[in-house]
């Protein structure tokens, strides 16, 4: 089959293991993002499959080509595998201008026709008027076009990028995440990418791998990611979450904020409920909470009323803290701007799909 | 082991398999030939059964500390003055000509200590200009009749050394002026400090670290200097080992200074390597931006011109001037001692000194890059001490063991019916040995700070971009460390066409090169004929003097870094 493969992949660094087990296939003109907090070991498996490590255990297929094998110790150099990497330091070339960095890759015989797609991408990504600057005097967000662009100026068949938005300021983030989207997806080429930040992976990814201290803990598109992790550590990587301790009673768990579903799971069992703060619809006393449109399934009303404990606006949605009868905090956030006073009382709605019922380890 | 032959991805495959042996062996035996000469001096001294230790210990050796220590002391302190204060009113006040000294404080550089120890003598003793012009305008005939300064002694040496080694301390306390945050120096000025009393209170105390290092830096010159001490006849120890190796013909005495000698060395690197530590701690901000200046006008100005001309002109203008006028007098005298001949023998021998630094300080700095173990770290730290070791020091461990070599080597050829003459001695291959030893910490220090900057990413880059090892040396490596690479040789060069104790000792028989040349001829009272000969020297320092000027001029904050 055509595009990357990496099969049962373990690594170890001296006593440190590293990966363990881990099989990641992503198919031409498709974008995967490897998800996890540092140290999981995704970079470590980028460089695997650029050729920038040793394979010690598994199997990396390139395009039907098996390039490196850990059974018979065989490893094609990086220069031949075809595979563009973009590092998160950019690494530039200092000597070379923009035009030149670029198109340090491309082969003397190609380049007639390559420049004409230099320029192409330098006007999608707005420096057309740096080609020939020196890479210190761009910005961050300008290197890493330039890095991006240069990592498939060789026309590879594999794209591999690690966390190739971290250095950059928040406000550009967005723009460049859609302008890398954009030039990635028109050069139709298999690309695997490392993030630690799952609104990012969410945006990018066809699908998203989630690894957590070396192995592969869930593989999805994000929806599914988002609405059925598979377990606790995938449910809070997503987004901070509100736990409560509960028994399985009758198939369902009762919580102070509403009873839900628990139809796997046996009755006795010790759980952990995880609701998400975007899960909450709140309304004033007097009315009934609402479903907004695109919600997920139906509300689950609570009973009873809570107190106000903060309501703070945050622009596009409100951050509003409500307590318990226990005395408990909740957090919640709630579409637009919602500033009930503090020690109001408000009624509480819950939507299923973000609830998330976990076994107590 | 595997992940260590793929550490970088660009050098690793290039010797497959084996990357991990060549690498480590050759930097440890490269360290062994470094330190072999020190250990060969502690090995004599302490084997040695000559009872020549005690009679040294009752005799001379007292002397010889106190004269070291004094000297020490009094070009320390002179340089700490000269460099820091005009460090401190080229960089942070503005009068007329500052922006020109800011290079041209360092033109002693060029001038080694042993020739402007010469120009001052010729021109101070009795039959010297001064005192010549002195006689006759106030018409003094006979030595009674006036008091003069002796130019041959402990205050001449002190003076001269200053002069000549100050701007070691002016380029580190520069450095360190610029790189202090503006904020702390305005912060002071708010706070009601005058200019001097931010010197004193702020600038002076955030750059200890680096002047501490530019003084140690001073005082390895000091002990390795020979030509100026002998012919002041000031007693220190370099001329003392010198003393009891060539004329007291002993050469377990020689070791056994030799020792005494290398603790206080001791002291000085250690010091040097703390206080070095220190200066990353004392980065405050790394904001650049114009620094604010003190305009001086008036009487203020016109001091601290003085102050700044002075160092200047007794350091350079005056021993080139001087030079000059006797070279364009006595140049046929000059070409008719074999003068080409002893320029062809230094260009011949420090341009190879220089090329075999090169390749050795790169191959140690790819050596360190490529291994992660202790030992081949260890192994380049010690093979950058030799800058430290005084060049008679390293004469004795040199010398000896190639005499004893040579001697097995015909003892051998003996038993096997050949005839086997000198092969080392005789040959310049000690005496490069021992420049290599001495430069080699400059030469692997700029190939490691110039490799430093390409980062491993840069490398991978470049290997997953399509370039294969070898290629991503050639257009990566090659391209950005070449400027470093060649300056360093450059220095390398300089400093071997310069240097003076160690070819003394260790030239083959016949052998001038144009150092001892002008040693030779301004010790029998002929300077004049071989003023060409140091105007050369000087002129080729003057090439390191251009470079650091450039670099200077774009590090003054605000300036853009080259491309390179």
């Amino acid at each position: 089959m055509s595009g990357l493969h990496l099969r049962a992949i373990s690594h170890a660094f001296g006593s440190n293991q590293v990966l363990s087990g881990v099989s990641v296939f992503v198919a031409p003109g498709e974008l995967v993002c490897l998800l996890g907090p540092s140290g999981c070991g995704k970079t470590t498996l980028l460089r695997l499959a650029a050729g920038l490590e040793t394979l010690q255990t598994g199997q990396v297929e390139i395009n039907d080509q098996i390039v490196a094998d850990g059974a018979s110790a065989r490893q094609m150099p990086p220069e031949q595998r075809g595979v563009g990497l973009m590092f998160q330091d950019y690494a530039l070339f200092p000597h070379l201008n923009v035009r030149d960095n670029i198109a340090f890759g491309i082969d003397a015989a190609k380049g007639g026709r390559r420049s004409a797609w230099i320029d192409e991408a330098l006007a999608t990504m707005g420096l057309t008027e740096y080609a020939d600057s020196y890479p210190h005097t761009l910005s961050g967000g300008q290197q890493q076009r330039v890095a991006l662009i240069r990592a498939l100026a060789p026309g590879p068949q594999i794209l591999l990028l690690d966390e190739p938005f971290s250095g950059l300021d928040v406000t550009r983030r967005a723009q460049i995440r859609a302008d890398t989207l954009e030039l990635v997806k028109k050069s139709g080429v298999a690309t695997l990418m490392v993030t630690h930040d799952p609104e990012e992976a969410m945006f990018m990814a066809d699908r998203i791998l989630v690894m957590n201290e070396g192995r592969v803990v869930q593989d999805g598109s994000p929806v599914d990611l988002y609405f059925q992790p598979a377990d606790a550590f995938v449910a809070e990587f997503f987004g901070p979450v509100n736990r409560f301790a509960a028994t399985v009673r009758g198939g369902s768990v009762d919580t102070p904020l509403g009873r839900f579903a628990t139809p796997s799971l046996k009755d006795g069992t010790a759980v952990n409920v995880m609701i998400r703060p975007e899960g909450f619809r709140l309304s004033t006393e007097d009315a009934t909470p609402q479903p907004m449109p695109g919600d997920p399934g139906d509300l689950t009303a609570a009973p009873g009323t809570f107190e106000i404990v903060t309501a703070r606006p945050l622009g596009r949605s409100s951050f509003v803290v409500f307590r318990l009868a226990d005395g408990k905090s909740v957090e919640a956030r709630i579409p637009g701007v919602f500033l009930p006073a503090p020690g109001s009382r408000v009624r509480v709605a819950v939507n299923a799909r973000q609830v998330h019922v976990f076994e107590t380890r | 082991m595997t992940s260590l032959a793929a550490r970088l991805p660009v050098i690793g495959p290039l010797i497959s398999g084996a990357a991990f042996n060549i690498w480590t062996v050759g930097a440890l035996i490269v360290a062994a030939l470094v330190a072999a000469p020190i250990f060969t001096v502690l090995g004599i001294a302490l084997t040695d059964s000559s009872d020549i230790w005690s009679h040294l210990y009752h005799t001379v050796l007292g002397l010889y500390l106190e004269r070291t220590v004094v000297l020490m002391i009094g070009v320390g302190a002179g340089t700490l003055v000269i460099g820091t204060g005009t460090a401190w009113l080229v960089t942070m006040c503005r009068f007329k000509g500052s922006k020109y000294f800011e290079w041209a404080l360092l033109l002693p550089l060029a001038v080694p200590a042993y020739v402007l120890a010469f120009v001052v003598t010729d021109q101070l003793e009795y039959a010297g200009n001064v005192q010549v012009t002195l006689r006759s305008l106030f018409g003094w005939t006979r030595p009674q009749d006036y008091w003069f300064p002796e130019v041959r002694s402990m205050t001449g040496a002190i003076t001269v050394m200053t002069l000549v080694l100050y701007p070691y301390v002016y380029l580190l306390a520069r450095a360190a002026f610029l790189e202090q945050s503006v904020c702390v120096l305005e912060v002071s000025r708010t706070l009601g400090k005058t200019a001097w009393g931010s010197f004193i209170h702020v600038a002076l105390p955030l750059a200890r670290p680096s002047i501490v290092v530019g003084v140690t830096l001073v005082l390895m010159e000091v002990l390795n200097d020979f030509g100026t001490v002998d012919y002041f006849a000031v007693r220190t120890f370099t001329a003392g080992i010198f003393d009891v190796w060539l004329n007291m013909n002993s050469i377990g005495g020689a070791a056994q200074l030799s020792s005494v000698l290398l603790l206080v060395v001791l002291v000085l690197i250690v010091t040097e390597r703390l206080a070095r530590q220190g200066r990353k701690f004392h980065h405050t901000s790394s904001k650049y931006s114009e620094l604010p200046s003190y305009r001086l006008s008036g009487l203020r100005a016109a001091l601290a011109f003085s102050a700044c001309a002075l160092p200047v002109l007794l350091g350079f203008v005056l021993p080139a001037t001087v030079l000059a006028n006797y070279a364009l007098e006595f140049y046929e005298e000059t070409l008719s001692a074999d003068y080409l001949g002893f320029v062809s023998n230094s260009l011949i021998l420090s341009a190879s000194a220089a090329l075999l630094a090169l390749i050795i300080g790169l191959f140690l700095a790819y050596a360190v890059r490529m291994s992660r173990g202790p030992w081949v770290k260890l192994a380049a730290r010690t093979a950058s001490v030799g800058y430290a070791v005084p060049g008679a020091i390293l004469a004795v461990g040199v010398l000896w063991p190639t005499g004893a070599l040579d001697q097995s080597l015909s003892w051998l050829g003996g038993h096997l019916g050949i005839g086997i003459g000198a092969v080392m001695i005789g040959t310049v291959a000690p005496l490069v040995y021992g420049y290599l030893v001495r430069f080699l910490a400059l030469s692997y220090g700029t190939a490691e700070a110039s490799l430093g900057k390409i980062t491993p990413s840069m490398d991978g880059a470049a290997r997953t971009l399509g370039a294969s090892p070898a290629g991503a040396l050639q257009r990566v490596h090659f391209p950005l460390m070449r400027g470093s690479l060649l300056t360093a040789a450059i220095l390398v060069f300089v400093d071997c066409m310069k240097e003076l104790p160690l070819t003394i000792i260790l030239r083959p028989f016949n052998f001038d090169t144009l150092a001892t040349f002008v040693y030779q001829y301004a010790s029998d009272e002929l300077l004049e004929e071989s003023a060409l000969g140091a105007l050369t020297i000087v002129g080729a320092g003057i090439i390191p003097v251009v470079l650091l000027s450039l670099t200077i001029a774009r590090s003054r904050p605000g300036s853009r870094p080259g491309a390179r």
